[in-house]
């Protein structure tokens, strides 16, 4: 009996070590706390993954339970049957998924931290205006704009086509701001001593400014491909050919209460995929966090 | 014309100095403005243009197809003195806005706090946990599921089961409901940006300035928050507060997915709604326009605000 406690004593002495001013009260408070809200923030997403293996007469169980006591792949399969029989094949949906978060994300890290660069490193006429111009664009989105943009769009016969989607997600300054701010801890010297060996700006950008930076675009990758991820082309593409997944599969949701668990497995797969994204560039983003650690 | 360029032609030496200014500013830092050049022209073109575009359209009845016409103020006095709707809707952003903002503010903050502490792996797991739901796209439909006003629904039937009412309550169909459940899915949605900003800027902080905080006497976790931490990460709190501040006042989608539209009441309108409504539906663009503008004064106003209030702590 004495052992565990003799333990449990040295890990307190231990803890006055390795926690200074942490009490082992409120550390015990806040965990419960932490895994209340862990709790609140998981809940609904494990009944997404759970109802997307539940058979039907699972989904309308009185009351409903947190497992599926015996899972099933026919939601899934019930879904690849409707989309099976779309008029517009599926495969094309997917592809202008793809090809919009692509482009998208390709454009904001490329013109994004090329923008991003000078606007971090110097001071030339119209720097400091700029960097306010985008701190203050921070403070609205796009839906304020919606309808001189549209109107924009048609006159640039842009509106029905990838293009009305993607152009606008590159002009967010989120990620140009992320990138800007990350890029101002880069230490001068490196810069200066680039330009000595004869690096033009641009080469300085993509051989020293880059590969310091790659938290910071990483970032940018994530969030820009979330946004376009979930795109539905909204009121700018109105051609089927040209829709995106998202649109695609909330219409099949939209047939109502008798497609809960296709729903459910839809609604399982437009959510793994940012999650995964998540997933490996956040290990990601860590690992060069803590590779990155410097002292100007 | 002439009017205009008179005391222009006044200063012709300054005019000169200007221009001879920027073209050596082009010469010094040509590559540098070519860098910028591409994202520059895409804000131009989509973000800045609109927002001028937007504000003259609002003096106008502009519907699409006809000319539009200069109606002066007229529709933001019909906006602010006889569209009752659209008072709903300004009282539902701003109690919604005033509930979520600062909750999930500090929501972000205290979570990405509370994790920095933990060890590497429940550290990212954590963080995927709570950051998830924001990331999930539409998957907030489920609240839709869990609030659903028939006995499957999951909150009618464990309030059911554990006999708190005796019939399945219509979650969405009650106007005082609508509210406090959008404030709710609006939480769990609300740990993005400014929690992942966050959590980098703790993990930032520079570890040394605890060993000098102990050694100068800081005795608790809290002092040490107050003293070392919120200091050293001031601009990731500016940022965050941006973040929640403009999502937090442009609620709209999972108000017209979860309630409907339009909503019990109107209980679940707000501003963004009221201008989905004009601008998609009915196209009167020019009144859409004054209510993007009011939405967009609103949303810099509050900023701004927040922004000088923020800058004084802790100093």
């Amino acid at each position: 009996m004495i052992n565990p406690i003799k333990k449990f004593k040295q890990y307190l002495d231990h803890r006055k070590i390795t926690r200074r001013n942490r009490s082992l009260g409120v550390d015990i408070a806040l965990t419960v706390f932490l895994g209340a809200f862990g709790l609140f923030s998981i809940l609904p997403l494990w009944l997404i993954i759970i109802n997307a293996f539940k058979p039907l007469n699972e989904i309308f169980l009185f009351p409903p339970r947190f497992y599926v006591s015996n899972p099933t792949l026919d939601n899934f399969r019930d879904l690849f049957q409707i989309v099976g029989n779309s008029w517009v094949p599926f495969s094309r949906y997917i592809f202008n998924t793809f090809f919009i978060t692509f482009l998208g994300t390709a454009g904001t890290v490329v013109f994004g931290s090329m923008a991003a660069y000078p606007l971090a490193k110097y001071k030339f006429p119209g720097s400091g205006a700029m960097s306010s111009i985008i701190t203050y664009s921070l403070m609205f989105n796009g839906t304020v704009t919606a309808i001189p943009n549209y109107i924009i769009m048609s006159k640039l016969h842009l509106v029905d086509t990838y293009w009305a989607v993607v152009i606008p997600a590159i002009g967010s300054t989120l990620c140009l701001y992320l990138m800007k701010n990350n890029m101002v801890h880069i230490p001068t010297s490196l810069l200066e001593s680039a330009k000595i060996d004869g690096s033009s700006e641009f080469g300085i950008y993509w051989k020293v400014v880059m590969p310091l930076a790659k938290p910071a675009w990483i970032t940018a990758i994530i969030l820009s491909f979330q946004s376009l991820w979930g795109a539905t082309g909204g009121n700018f593409i109105y051609t089927e050919k040209l829709k995106p997944i998202t649109y695609a599969l909330s219409q099949i949701i939209s047939a109502g209460i008798v497609r809960t668990g296709v729903s459910s497995a839809v609604n399982l797969i437009m959510l793994a995929v940012p999650i995964a994204v998540f997933v490996f560039s956040q290990s990601n983003v860590i690992e060069t966090m803590a590779s990155s650690g410097m002292k100007d | 014309m002439s009017k205009a360029q008179a005391p222009a032609a006044d200063k012709p030496k300054k005019k000169k100095l200007e221009a001879m200014k920027w073209s050596n500013a082009w010469k010094l830092h040509k590559e540098k403005y070519l860098m910028i050049l591409p994202f520059a022209i895409i804000f131009i073109c989509f973000t800045a243009i609109p927002v001028l575009v937007s504000i003259v359209m609002s003096f106008t009845n502009f519907n699409m197809l006809q000319t539009p016409d200069f109606v002066a103020l007229d529709n933001y006095i019909n906006l602010i003195v006889f569209d009752d709707i659209f008072l709903i809707a300004m009282k539902n952003t701003m109690l919604f806005a005033l509930v979520t903002g600062p909750i999930s503010y500090l929501m972000c903050f205290v979570f990405a706090w509370l994790i920095n502490e933990l060890p590497p792996l429940p550290r990212a797991f954590l963080t995927l946990v709570f950051y998830a739901p924001s990331i999930s796209g539409n998957a907030f439909v489920i609240w839709k599921l869990i609030f659903s006003s028939d006995m499957y629904g999951y909150a009618n039937a464990w309030l059911l089961n554990m006999g708190v009412i005796d019939s399945p309550i219509l979650w969405f169909e009650t106007a005082e409901y609508i509210m406090p459940i959008l404030i709710i899915v609006q939480l769990w949605l609300s740990l993005g940006v400014s929690f992942l900003s966050f959590i980098a800027g703790l993990q930032s902080v520079d570890k040394t300035m605890y060993e000098a905080g102990a050694i100068d006497g800081i005795k608790n976790r809290w002092q040490e928050l107050w003293y070392i931490t919120l200091p050293a990460m001031k601009p990731q709190l500016m940022f965050g507060a941006v973040m929640q501040i403009t999502s937090s006042l442009s609620v709209s989608n999972i108000s017209t997915e979860l309630a409907g539209f339009p909503s019990v009441d109107y209980a679940g309108h707000t501003i963004l709604t009221h201008l989905n409504d004009y601008g998609s539906t009915r196209y009167e663009m020019g009144y859409a326009s004054a209510i993007a503008t009011v939405l967009f004064f609103i949303m810099i106003f509050a900023n701004i605000v927040v922004q000088k209030i923020l800058r004084r702590v802790g100093e």
